[in-house]
């Protein structure tokens, strides 16, 4: 571990056994679906077989009368949605487009958007009473690549669409184009002009999902008071809270959203689908209703990320990288809203370029819409330019990391947006890789080779609170209201102990509901860790100060005479008088009542993440398998509170992104509808397909926290894209443009086939 | 539907219950048995976070009826710990860090735990094929091979003292 300026914890930095741990692995922790109320009963939804039809009718009688149903819902049960933006999380919705995803109004515009939905006591009545419902489509063409969509004469998704352009203006003719960003800087005409080299390609990336092995689920009971619980996997409760009670035109304090253990989410648990069609199938039968997708559900009616095409044309001169220029265009799906902006503002952020022109579409097909995906947007267009960098760096004989070192940004380089980056540690991070074991070993033998890239990831602030409860025997509650997807209990307790200075086993700390903590923002852009350890920092330095008050009668001094330290307070002119953090709990009752500690954050100062990693490929050109050998993953990850997280976060997502480069893709046929909806046929990664991922983790402390804390899980899907596509360069003399690099292409390409 | 009885030994304990005959044993341990430990990933066998052993057999829960469970020996990832003994398996899972989300962890543990109990030195390779039916997202898989491959030394340590 490469450390940096680091002060010495106690706390932070050790290895803990997470508070949730035994509950998992004993089976007893309640995830989403493991909840049974009394008189539950279980709903199912209805989902369009077609990838683009009008509805012209829904006859749900039949179904209604069959035996054991209690309940049937529409789109035409939810009140009307106002047609307005929402920001959820990392990403925007417009609610009337949520609600219509969540069941559709007038049109299908995917296959698997959701049509209408059934409640019975038993799943398989409830799943047998969906084939009762009849709707009549009206076939429209479909439109499933983001290419084709953008044509002038593709079918139109919405034909009241018309494309956002720069500076507000709208498109004279509707379009599947929803809105259209640019970025640009310097002279990049000059640049071309007099560069030493110029590498121009075109990439393509496919849909890819995030995977998560828990489906969707939610439970809601619509009690007679006029109140709703939800009980669901979510990324942020305080999110469905929020949308539900814009969708169902109920008071936010009358819902109540219970977070349950949640399998995964990666970006893909931020927005809603089940919940609004729980709480009215429960409304309208009056007892609680679960519904659960299937996995074919989760694949065709979920979110995944969109699939993307990008031209990039680059430019260098004396080995520094002069100009860029791109076009990115982004599968929204069904909705507008892919992260095409965000993609846009990361591609560039490792360097320091002085000329580019960036424009960035996002485009609406017949696809689900899209959701966060881990570092969303960043992968495809770092594949794009980490690629080209790759094929400069060549031409102009530099070593790739040596390349990249030479153009790194550092504190004061410009993003594509303007703003200079405060301290950040991409140079450090590449300095680790070209210093690391893996790097300076050989790498021999025919069709092997070697690969690097670098990623980048804002990570984000946003709100968090939480409460900190001094309990008389020394112990401490720390109620907190975000998700833990990974272990972010434990990096809160950590950080609350070190603030504290008491035991890491002295501290429960309770994920509750809405009703029961203030607002919390998702648990994404990789912000729990950060934003909410920062509240849990002021909450702890809220409870100091009423140690503080309390010592002052229990020791008979004045508080300024007083000093919070080492887990207790000491009299600074006579040391020997002192009290422990527990001596002063024990007497709160006589001392002014409970001790409670309150932090509330609007968190800024997010410290920017990068990454960089080194992978080793073998390529069978007979088989077209390409093995992972070795891949070492190095991140810059401020101050690794618990480092075995902040590894298996690195480790996890170097494997997403492996599982992106060369297998896994939404695969199409040409009705629109996905031939590899199952998890057999969409192929992640399994145990056999990877080797350990070596993690050095570079600790440069983020100046905008306590702790130095950076938000560590997003970044590290977005190298490997491009750092496997370079080994299999290297390996095999030739670049592959087009992802996933699976069997068949590589075959087809060598050979050259297809 | 009519449901018939069926008659098992689930983790140590004689249970009867009734079941659909298109019910899956997975469905009846999660639904009828409160046994909700057993996961459900995909219900088409290819994830293993339904993974059980039956009849000293790991299967995918998923892909076997209820009734076919009909004077079986069943174990559940709630029937691995001994009271608050936690197996080997768990406290490596638990001392490697090697569960994130957990969705997929009883699943892996009770995959490697039918491994483990008929090759206590599997190496690296013989665990990555052995554990290759069952899906994990979030880790990467590094933690869970390391946590069995500790859990192994664990296990060799207990019978030596
Ligand atoms: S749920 Fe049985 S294998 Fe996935
Ligand atoms: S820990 Fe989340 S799927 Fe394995």
């Amino acid at each position: 571990m490469t450390t940096i300026e680091k002060p010495t914890y106690t706390i932070i930095g050790t290895r803990p056994i997470r508070p949730d741990g035994v509950e998992k692995v004993t089976g007893k922790a309640q995830y989403g679906a493991d909840i049974r109320l009394p008189g539950m009963i279980f709903g199912r939804v209805l989902r369009s077989p077609h990838a683009h039809a009008r509805i012209r009718s829904i006859d749900t009688s039949a179904a209604e009368s069959f035996p054991g149903v209690l309940a049937v819902l529409t789109h035409a049960d939810f009140p009307v949605a106002a047609d307005r933006v929402e920001e959820l999380g990392e990403t925007a919705v417009n609610l009337k487009e949520l609600s219509e995803n969540i069941l559709a109004a007038g049109k299908a515009l995917y296959r698997g958007h959701a049509i209408a939905a059934v409640a019975a006591a038993n799943p398989h009545v409830a799943e047998e009473a969906l084939k009762l419902i009849k709707v009549d489509y009206e076939l429209l063409p479909p439109v499933t690549d983001v290419r084709d969509a953008m044509r002038e004469d593709a079918p139109l998704l919405n034909e009241n669409r018309y494309t956002k352009e720069l500076g507000g203006a709208k498109s004279d003719k509707p379009s599947n184009i929803a809105s259209h960003v640019q970025f640009q800087s310097g002279d990049i005409a000059a640049a071309f002009a007099d560069a030493d080299h110029v590498v121009e390609r075109e990439f393509t990336t496919k849909m890819v999902h995030q995977g998560y092995i828990e489906p969707q689920n939610s439970t809601a009971s619509w009690n007679s008071d006029g109140t709703l619980v939800i009980w669901t996997s979510t990324q942020g409760a305080f999110s469905v809270r929020a949308q539900l009670s814009e969708i169902l035109k109920m008071p936010v304090a009358r819902i109540k959203v219970v977070p349950m253990e949640i399998g995964g989410g990666f970006g893909g648990k931020l927005p809603i689908y089940l919940d609004p069609v729980a709480a009215l199938l429960s409304k309208k039968s009056g007892h609680p209703v679960k519904v659960v997708m299937n996995r074919t559900e989760v694949f065709e009616g979920t979110g995944p990320t969109s699939g993307t095409y990008i031209k990039l044309k680059a430019a260098e001169k004396g080995g520094k990288l002069t100009a860029i220029e791109a076009t990115l265009a982004y599968e929204a799906g069904a909705y507008p809203g892919s992260s095409v902006g965000a993609g846009a503002m990361c591609m560039l952020s490792p360097y320091n370029i002085e000329n580019f022109k960036i424009d960035g579409y996002d485009v609406v097909v017949n696809k689900p819409k899209t959701a966060a995906y881990r570092a969303p947007g960043a992968p495809a267009s770092a594949f794009a330019t980490e690629s080209v960098l790759d094929e400069l760096a060549k031409a102009a004989k530099i070593d790739p990391l040596q390349f990249r070192l030479q153009n790194s940004a550092h504190e004061g380089t410009r993003m594509v947006t303007g703003v200079p980056f405060p301290r950040i540690g991409h140079e450090e991070v590449v300095e680790a890789a070209l210093n690391s074991a893996h790097y300076r070993s050989p790498i021999e033998g025919p069709y092997r080779g070697r690969g690097v890239a670098s990623g980048f990831w804002f990570n984000a602030g946003m709100q968090s609170s939480v409460v900190v409860s001094v309990n008389t025997d020394g112990t401490v509650n720390l109620t907190e209201g975000s998700t833990d997807i990974g272990g972010t209990r434990a990096s809160l307790a950590m950080q609350l102990g070190e603030t504290l200075g008491i035991p890491y086993d002295t501290i429960k700390p309770t994920v509750v509901d809405t009703d029961s903590i203030g607002h919390n923002d998702v648990t994404g852009g990789s912000r729990t860790t950060f934003a909410s350890g920062m509240a849990v920092y002021e909450a702890g330095m809220d409870v100091q100060r009423e140690m503080l008050k309390r010592a002052s009668k229990l020791l008979n001094a004045p508080e300024t005479d007083l000093v919070y330290e080492h887990g207790g307070v000491h009299v600074v002119s006579d040391p020997a008088k002192k009290m422990s953090f527990k001596e002063i709990a024990a007497q709160s009752a006589r001392t002014g009542g409970p001790i409670n500690g309150k932090g509330s954050v609007l968190a800024r100062g997010a410290g920017a993440a990068y990454g960089t990693h080194i992978v080793d490929v073998e390529v069978d050109p007979d088989t077209g398998k390409v093995t992972i050998l070795r891949y070492t993953a190095v991140q810059d990850v401020g101050t690794a509170i618990h480092p075995a997280y902040v590894e298996g976060q690195i480790q996890g997502g170097a494997v997403q992104g492996i599982g992106w480069a060369l297998n896994e893709e939404y695969y199409y046929d040409d009705t629109g509808r996905m031939a590899n909806s199952s998890f057999l046929d969409y192929r992640m990664p399994t145990t056999l397909d990877v080797p350990l991922i070596d993690t050095i983790l570079v600790e440069v402390p983020n100046p905008g926290h306590p702790y130095g804390v950076r938000g560590v899980g997003e970044v590290p899907i977005v190298p490997p894209l491009a750092a496997v596509a370079n080994a299999i360069a290297d390996a095999t003399g030739h670049r592959f443009t087009d992802l996933p690099i699976s069997p068949r292409r590589v075959v087809e390409e060598l050979h050259g086939l297809g | 539907m009519r449901r018939s009885q069926v008659q098992a030994r689930i983790n140590g304990a004689d249970i009867d219950f009734l079941c659909e005959p298109r019910q899956s044993l997975l469905e009846v341990l999660r639904d009828e048995l409160g046994l909700t430990g057993t996961k459900e990933g995909c219900a088409n066998g290819n994830c293993g976070a339904c993974s059980v052993m039956l009849n000293g057999r790991i299967v995918n829960s998923c892909c076997v009826l209820g009734v076919e469970a009909e004077g079986a020996e069943v174990t559940t990832i709630e029937g691995v710990a001994h009271g608050d003994q936690l197996h080997p398996l768990q406290q490596a899972f638990l001392e490697e860090a090697a569960l994130q989300c957990g969705i997929c962890t009883p699943g892996f543990i009770i995959g490697a735990k039918a491994l483990l109990d008929r090759e206590p030195n599997a190496d690296e390779q013989r665990i990555r094929h052995w554990l290759a039916g069952n899906l994990c997202r979030c880790t990467g898989y590094d933690k869970i091979i390391r946590a069995v491959l500790r859990a192994e030394e664990h296990m060799q340590e207990a019978t030596k003292a």
